[in-house]
């Protein structure tokens, strides 16, 4: 590919990276340059943060779960020792990494299956007041048998991949999901229960704030219902990002229902055409108003100076313990991804969130390779400009659907639901 | 004898009355930039812990959502997992309620906490039967009082057992060899009681303090009780010396029929702090603050949590309202703790203290809630401070200002220094120290094996 034909999708190029454990290859605490007696320690974070800074990507998502890893990550711990095994809670993580950067979206994976949803909105509402609007919501749900056992309240009867097709799997599937719109909902509208200019601190009626600025939620499920108003007041960026990683067309539709943008896995550059029109089947089948969910394209990067190091690296990851993905692995030279990633995106797809095979160093080589060869292409920023997340992907900061004269089509809300 | 070290904390300035939002000094509540401020001051007088409230709900009067005082706060965990990033040595405590939190979720947060701060996570163990608040959660409602407590204790040995479930030499991560844990059972719990039964493996290595600092506040005998078998440091409301004092011996008394060592739990009282170049000035300072905080409005509002019921027509400057309190009806104004547990022996007690002394509806008021323990010179103030701990009425304090987020900046800068000449306060932080190291407190390995070889 030359130079001259990578320009021919309009808009920036948004790049994202996928943090998790030492790296997403299971071998890749093994490598020489992991720090695995580090995972666990905030210094461990704070570096891949600033790193990722560094490389102007737009954001960082910290994966997460209420259950240890697993190798399929549908059933239980599957009580390997040979694995990386546990975890830090993604939010606090974010939380933490907001006063150690400055510009970066710092994107928490949080569940929506055992938590409740006014913590949800609490905790990030605050984390887009410390970041300054830098925050987002990776939305996931939690099939897991051993995960609901841990809180105790609802029984899942668990899947196994094999079953996944089957009528009692669709139907925990479509609860779950159903479930996980819910919660976005009314995370939404608690970030809209404080107008902006609710807090008025006037001395003369002594009032610190006007109370018709303030609203009521009043949302009823069936899993659960929450009055409001939030505790919290109303989040720079109005609601912060809402993400979700969609591999099919059922959750592609919850992403068009309720989502800013969704991350999907292409497999090669027919994939990518397949899935950005099955994205917008699902946007007009959700009859979605908002703006168009911005689409990502996740790949796992293996890369080296030349395509048979980053072959061979891989390969020596491989023999210690086989890497099953459900997203591409591209194995290969920051310049050769460049060429991919630029050739695949004329699908439509808006950009990538790039999963380290081995960290620090597959995120070092996109920061210090990728990132310059697609600048050197007038591919990629060269600083950042626009400081909120949501302003980085083009939308609309949100007025709150509660005051007079809001459009409330800026924002996706369920189908059905009530606004 | 050397004399005691103080344990001295700081309380953020909230959404309750004593903080004064209108003072031209007062800043945002909400912004990171003022907890910032805050925490870069506590650390640099040293202090031990930073203390943070939560809220669940907004507090309303007469079903409106109360306007008058600071309303809205931000979430707890978040702001302290952010502090630790500013604040290398202090403390970092926060409220959290164990009715509507489940034990593994708590568990991984404070695990988290205390493993990115590197040993100064502090939990303090708070219940709720506010009916109100439970409409903001999938439980769905509330539990009654003794539910409450059942579920509070039974949700602390939950998550203690969830912090023990690693081992502290869990984590091999030995590449050569292969192994990242040292066996497969790590993370394994099953607890089941009452209010929980859970089980299956914990995703949270053990922190380095082993169970992040647990506090509580007693206040009946239940719950003193409750608070000398589990905590490790015990708020109180009691700031007058002798009921200070009081309250000590009776909590430590508490804490060695638990089987504890009573020099395992700090008690430590919530203190405010006004300071002047003179007795008179700051006498006059107090007067002043008090009279802000304490409002014609705020003393209504302040009577009616106690007579709970509609007192807007009352005379702020008259007597004292002449109805009956109605502490059976549904809550005049909800969100807030309540004043008393006897409204009517309270209102008499109100009734006669304003009769001694001809005090109106606000007198009266503003002299139940003088919260202010030191008043004086920087020097007058180190010695009451040292006084108390010397003396056994506390092992230290909490502060407050009404102030945020710089109330807390000239008493760092003038009585710290004194108790610090004093040698009776640290003039540095040991590095790498945990908040329960700071706090003098036993490192526990296992906390039942820790009780049981203190009670043989």
């Amino acid at each position: 590919m030359s130079i001259s034909d990578t320009t021919t999708t309009g808009g920036p190029l948004h790049l994202a990276v996928a943090l998790d454990g030492a790296g997403w290859h299971p071998a890749a605490w093994r490598d020489p340059a992991a720090h695995p007696r580090g995972l666990f320690t905030a210094r461990y974070w704070t570096d891949l943060a600033r790193t990722a800074e560094r490389g102007l990507l737009d954001l960082l998502t910290i994966e997460d779960a209420f259950g240890l890893q697993s190798g399929d990550h549908l059933s239980g711990a599957d009580r390997r020792t040979d694995r990386v095994q546990g975890r830090l809670d993604a939010s606090l993580v974010a939380a933490f990494l907001a006063p150690t950067t400055s510009r970066i979206g710092l994107v928490p994976t949080v569940t929506t299956t055992h938590t409740e949803p006014f913590h949800v909105a609490s905790a990030l509402s605050t984390l887009d007041h410390d970041s300054h609007g830098r925050a987002g919501w990776r939305v996931q749900t939690s099939v897991r048998a051993d995960e609901a056992a841990h809180f105790g309240r609802r029984s899942v009867p668990g899947l196994r991949r094999a079953d996944l097709d089957t009528p009692a799997a669709r139907e925990l599937v479509a609860e779950l999901f159903g479930e996980a719109a819910d919660a976005v909902e009314v995370v939404r509208r608690l970030w809209d229960s404080w107008e902006d200019d609710a807090e008025i601190r006037d001395a003369l009626t002594g009032r610190f704030v006007d109370r018709d600025k303030l609203h009521r939620v009043d949302f009823a499920g069936e899993h659960f219902g929450v009055a409001g108003p939030s505790i919290v007041p109303r989040p720079p960026q109005g609601q912060p990002l809402v993400v979700s990683l969609a591999h099919g067309y059922d959750p592609a539709l919850l992403a068009a229902r309720v989502g800013d943008v969704v991350f999907t896995t292409p497999h090669d550059a027919d994939d990518a055409v397949r899935i950005v029109a099955q994205v917008r089947a699902a946007e007009a089948a959700a009859g979605r108003t908002a703006p168009p969910l911005r689409i990502l394209g996740d790949v796992v990067v293996v890369l080296a100076d030349t395509e048979r190091a980053a072959r061979e690296r891989l390969a020596r990851l491989d023999a210690l313990d086989p890497l099953s993905s459900d997203a591409a692995v591209l194995a290969t030279t920051p310049a050769a991804l460049a060429d991919t990633l630029l050739s695949w995106r004329r699908a439509g797809l808006d950009g990538y969130r790039l999963r380290p095979a081995v960290l620090p160093t597959d995120l070092d080589a996109i920061v210090d390779g990728l990132v310059p060869e697609l600048q050197a292409r007038g591919a990629f920023r060269t600083a950042y400009g626009e400081t909120t997340l949501r302003a980085r992907f083009g939308l609309p900061r949100p007025a709150s659907r509660y005051a007079a004269g809001a459009d409330a089509a800026v924002v996706p809300t369920p189908t059905g639901a009530t606004a | 004898m050397s004399r005691k070290q103080i344990v001295l904390g700081a309380y953020f300035p909230g959404v309750n009355h004593d903080t004064v939002w209108n003072d031209p000094a007062s800043g945002s509540h909400i912004d990171w930039e003022s907890f910032e401020h805050w925490a870069r001051t506590a650390e640099r007088g040293r202090l031990d812990l930073l203390f943070l409230v939560e809220g669940l709900r907004l507090r309303t009067r007469g079903g409106e959502v109360f306007d008058q005082d600071v309303v809205g706060r931000p979430d707890t965990f978040t702001v302290l997992a952010a502090l630790a990033a500013v604040a290398e040595h202090i403390g970092l405590a926060g409220t959290i309620n164990s009715t509507f939190n489940e034990p593994y979720e708590l568990a991984r947060k404070f695990a988290t906490l205390d493993l990115l701060s590197g040993g100064r996570a502090a939990w303090n163990v708070v219940t709720s039967s506010d009916a109100p608040t439970g409409e903001n959660f999938r439980r769905g409602a509330f539990l009654g009082h003794h539910q409450r407590y059942e579920r509070a204790g039974e949700t602390l040995a939950a998550v203690r057992a969830l912090w023990d479930s690693w081992g502290s030499d869990a984590v091999v991560a030995d590449p050569t060899s292969g192994t990242f844990l040292r066996d497969g059972h790590v993370g394994d719990f099953a607890v089941s009681g009452n209010q929980f039964d859970i089980a299956g493996r914990f995703t949270t290595p053990r922190s380095p303090q082993g169970h992040p600092v647990v506090l509580q506040a007693g206040e009946s005998p239940a719950g003193r009780d409750f608070a000398a078998a589990s905590a490790d440091a015990i708020f109180s409301r009691y700031q007058r010396f002798d009921e200070a004092r009081a309250f000590y011996d009776d909590v430590k008394a508490r804490v060695r029929r638990a089987g504890r060592d009573p020099d395992e739990v700090r008690i430590l009282p919530s203190a405010g702090v006004v300071l002047g170049d003179t007795a008179v000035e700051a006498r006059e300072r107090h007067e002043h603050i008090h009279d802000q905080q304490v409002d014609p409005w705020t003393s209504i509002v302040l009577a009616e949590m106690v007579w709970n019921r509609d007192l807007s027509a009352y005379d702020p400057d008259g007597p004292l309202p002449d109805v009956e309190p109605t502490p059976e009806a549904p809550k005049w104004i909800e969100g807030r703790a309540p004043l008393t547990q006897d409204a009517h022996a309270t209102v008499a007690a109100w009734r006669e203290l304003a009769q001694a002394h001809g005090y109106s509806l606000r007198d009266t008021v503003k002299h139940v809630f003088d919260r202010a323990v030191f008043v004086g010179t920087p020097e007058h103030v180190a010695d009451e401070i040292d006084r108390y701990v010397q003396n056994d009425a506390s092992d230290g304090f909490i502060l407050g200002s009404h102030i945020s987020p710089s109330g807390l900046d000239e008493v760092v800068d003038r009585v710290v220094p004194i108790l610090q000449e004093r040698g009776v306060f640290r003039t540095d932080y040991t590095p790498g120290a945990t908040l329960r190291e700071n706090l003098g407190l036993a490192h526990p390995s296992r906390f039942g094996e820790r009780r049981a070889a203190v009670a043989s």
